[in-house]
């Protein structure tokens, strides 16, 4: 080792570093400094002896104080369930007008229909309520089995072509598949549904469709084609297509009739939860009459 | 003009007492990998500078301890405490202020004011604040007057640190620390009260109710004034803070400091009364500068990083200073430049107006004009729009647009009130709030001291829409009383059909 190099100026060793011509002095350290580090070392022991501390082969050291994550979290689980009760209880006892009315309530209930719609109903309504081709669009005007908060409420609790025995049902036949109609019928009915909605068709085709419509489709979708609410039937005259607007799309589902299915969420959410779900999808949907089946010039 | 005051002169020329300072650098510069701490027994002074920083001890001590207790009257129920953190709450009360947590930013502006008052008076009279202000300070100069009332004055102390323990040694030691932790359990106890409030933290205090958070800091309060204003002293000025580091970029020749008129001192000697003070310069060597100084340091070798700029040198050589017959201020507020400049045989001039102190000055001014203008354009509401972004739009079933949004609606102040909310961009665009009645302009209760969150909705008629497949710029503007907030947004026209 080569021997110490001094300062000039103080008389003090220097580590050796150097920047730029600064060399650090090597001060001794205070001595409180040290008994700061064996302060430290004595709080390790004293937290070893309290806390959870060493590994074993069978689990751990517990400590005298028993400490346990897992116990606290359990604890703050049930201090959460209770104050979630007392949220439900104020759910449970208004009613649906009552808690969209009250600015309290309906933001209690937003926050609860928000996560709970996150957790079940985005997977195919999609997380903002938007809907896809096949899952109805929550937050437009247009509902097929009714847009008010008890309609919501009771779509939420039922289903539609549910395992609920008193689920919402209704059935868009198969009329090209199941050989109800021919290929060219279909095709002539396509072009009238297209008519039906204000865009334009083959004229010889809608005149050849006019009688099937009376035949096949009238007793649901109604003879203007505005559906009917109370069958769930899709209003076929507005602008808003749960399976497509195109002439392919339409004649696919004339072809082959896809029923969706919404599941019952009866027995599986409170009716408090039902009712703040409710709320959530009647809110975002703007909060207003549904139009579904408003009468439009066809 | 820079002024080199050599310490490494051989010390053995050199007669009369050393620093203690000194001393210790002495003692540990040939080895030794940790240093103990060399007791300091400061001497009690009277003079002007003393009987100020008692003065601004008992000020300082008298806000300190007052101030949770000055009630200020609030509406409901909203704390009565004129200064108060409330953390459960999320506000902070100043008297008339009331921030909440998103206006942190008042508080940085606060910080960066006292950080540049700092600067600008340290440039120009040195480290006062360390000196007369600072809680070490303040602290240990009730601590070193607490030991004075037991032990005695320094030659005292010294003395009864030298003998072995005894019945007096051993009372007048306990009594002290006794007295000491009271007064840190004070300083710690009190700290509290500007967190919750104050009477009714007294009582669930002592009857064990407080929160835990009250106990461990009065615990940690009680510990740290202990043991800083007790036994670390002058170590946390030189060891700990950072500012005895950085005043020396504040600093400059031009600076008033405590400073030894060298020019006037200078050849030091002893002087017998008969002797002619022709060629020697005033200063006798009695080292009562350095006996008083609370940081053991001999002021003598000129400016120094432990030197706080407390001023009990300078009323201990004026002391001296008329018992010898000679004028006073060999010590004194002084610059470096004015010391060198009279030591040339000139007139010293003081220049308080330098770039650095103009360039603190400017951002001082600047900085409390942006506060200033923050203060006084404050609102009462303060609102945000969230614009839905899942979906952006809804096409209704008529070809109508629909836009949703959140107004989170802040009321900063303690009244409920009633807003007027207005959108523009988007002609005949329909206002909807769910579950609220339908007006034209919406009108929206917003509850007092917090922040109101509102679901509405903007259609835009299926006219509006034809042809129209972007997003177009859009104002809320939310009118309460005389105040209006106007928030910019817009409106997503989505995909044309």
């Amino acid at each position: 080792m080569s021997e110490p190099e001094r300062d000039e100026h103080s008389g003090i060793e220097t580590t050796g570093h150097e920047w730029d011509g600064i060399r650090e002095l090597d001060n001794p350290l205070p001595r409180w400094w040290l008994w700061i580090f064996y302060g430290c070392i004595l709080v390790a022991v004293v937290y070893w002896v309290l806390m959870p501390a060493w590994p074993g082969l069978n689990g751990y050291t517990p400590g005298v104080l028993k400490q346990s994550d897992r116990a606290d979290v359990a604890e703050q689980l049930s201090a959460l369930r209770v104050q979630r009760g007392r949220g439900e209880a104020m759910l449970a006892t208004a009613t649906l007008q009552q808690i969209e009315a009250d600015p309290a309530l309906q933001a209690h209930a937003l926050s609860v229909g928000q996560s709970v719609f996150g957790d079940n109903c985005a997977t195919c309504h999609g997380a903002g309520g938007g809907g896809t081709r096949g899952y109805p669009n929550l937050r437009d005007d247009v509902w097929l089995w009714g847009g008010t908060l008890e309609e919501i409420e009771h779509t939420l609790r039922v289903g539609v072509r549910s395992a609920h025995p008193k689920t919402r049902t209704s059935q868009m036949p198969a009329f090209g598949r199941d050989n109800m109609l021919t290929a060219g019928q279909v095709s002539d009915l396509t072009e009238y549904v297209v008519r039906l909605s204000g865009r334009p068709a083959d004229p010889a085709a809608v005149g050849r469709a006019q009688q099937l419509y009376a035949d096949n489709c009238a007793a649901c979708h109604t003879p203007t084609g505005v559906g009917d609410r109370l069958v769930g039937a899709p209003n076929l005259t507005d602008r808003e297509w749960l399976y497509g607007s195109d002439r392919d799309s339409i004649r696919g589902q004339i072809q082959n009739g896809r029923n969706g299915v919404m599941p019952t969420w009866e027995g599986r959410f409170s009716p408090g939860v039902i009712k703040a779900l409710a709320v959530y999808v009647h809110v975002n949907a703007g909060g207003g009459e549904a139009s579904g089946a408003a009468p439009a010039a066809p | 003009m820079t002024i080199i005051i050599d310490r490494t002169r051989d010390r053995s020329t050199r007669t009369g007492a050393v620093s203690v300072a000194e001393k210790q650098r002495e003692k540990t510069r040939p080895t030794g990998l940790y240093k103990a701490r060399v007791p300091i027994y400061p001497k009690l002074v009277n003079g002007r500078w003393r009987w100020i920083k008692w003065a601004l001890l008992i000020v300082m001590l008298a806000i300190y301890y007052i101030t949770p207790w000055i009630r200020w009257d609030r509406p409901g129920a909203l704390p009565d405490q004129a200064v108060l953190v409330d953390f459960d709450g999320g506000r902070f009360y100043f008297f008339m202020i009331q921030l909440w947590p998103q206006e942190v930013y008042f508080i940085t502006g606060l910080l960066v004011l006292a950080a540049l008052s700092l600067f600008l008076v340290t440039a120009l009279f040195g480290r006062l604040w360390c000196g007369y202000a600072c809680p070490q300070t303040v602290w240990t100069d009730l601590y070193i007057h607490v030991e004075r009332m037991f032990e005695g004055d320094r030659n005292a102390r010294m003395r009864l640190d030298a003998v072995p323990m005894s019945f007096n040694k051993l009372w007048r030691k306990a009594g002290k620390h006794a007295v000491w932790i009271g007064v840190a359990f004070g300083t710690g106890g009190a700290w509290i009260f500007y967190f919750h409030d104050a009477p009714d933290l007294i009582r669930t205090f002592w009857v064990g109710t407080a929160p835990m958070t009250a106990y461990v800091s009065c615990a940690i309060l009680t510990f740290t004034t202990y043991v800083f204003a007790g036994h670390m002293r002058e170590q946390v000025c030189t060891y700990m803070c950072p500012w005895p580091r950085i005043q020396g970029a504040m600093l400059d020749e031009q600076s008033f400091q405590v400073t030894y008129r060298y020019d006037r001192g200078e050849p030091r000697g002893p002087h017998k009364k008969a002797e002619s003070w022709e060629g020697r310069g005033d200063c006798i060597d009695c080292n009562q500068c350095v006996v008083v100084c609370p940081m053991g340091i001999d002021i003598r070798d000129g400016a120094q990083l432990e030197c706080i700029n407390c001023g009990l040198c300078i009323d201990a050589c004026n002391e001296v200073m008329e018992k010898v017959g000679r004028p006073r201020g060999l010590i004194a507020y002084d610059t470096d430049a004015a010391v060198a400049t009279r030591n040339c045989g000139r007139k010293p001039q003081h220049r308080l107006i330098r770039p650095r102190t103009l360039y603190y000055g400017i951002a001082l001014a600047v900085v409390s004009g942006l506060m200033i203008w923050g203060f006084a354009t404050r609102k009462t509401i303060d609102v945000h729009a969230l614009r839905d972004r899942n979906p952006a739009s809804v096409r209704l079933h008529d070809g109508a647009v629909r836009n949703g949004y959140t107004l989170k609606i802040a009321n900063h102040g303690f009244e409920p009130a009633t807003v007027e909310v207005r959108y523009a961009g988007v002609p005949g665009a329909i206002l909807r709030s769910p579950g609220r009645p339908a007006s034209n302009p919406l009108r929206l209760g917003v509850d007092p001291n917090r922040v109101t969150s509102v679901r509405v909705f903007v259609t835009a008629p299926a006219a509006a829409t034809e042809g129209v497949d972007d997003s177009r710029p859009a104002t809320f503007e939310i009118r309460s009383g005389d105040e209006v907030e106007t928030v910019r947004t817009a409106f997503e026209f989505g995909e044309a059909r």
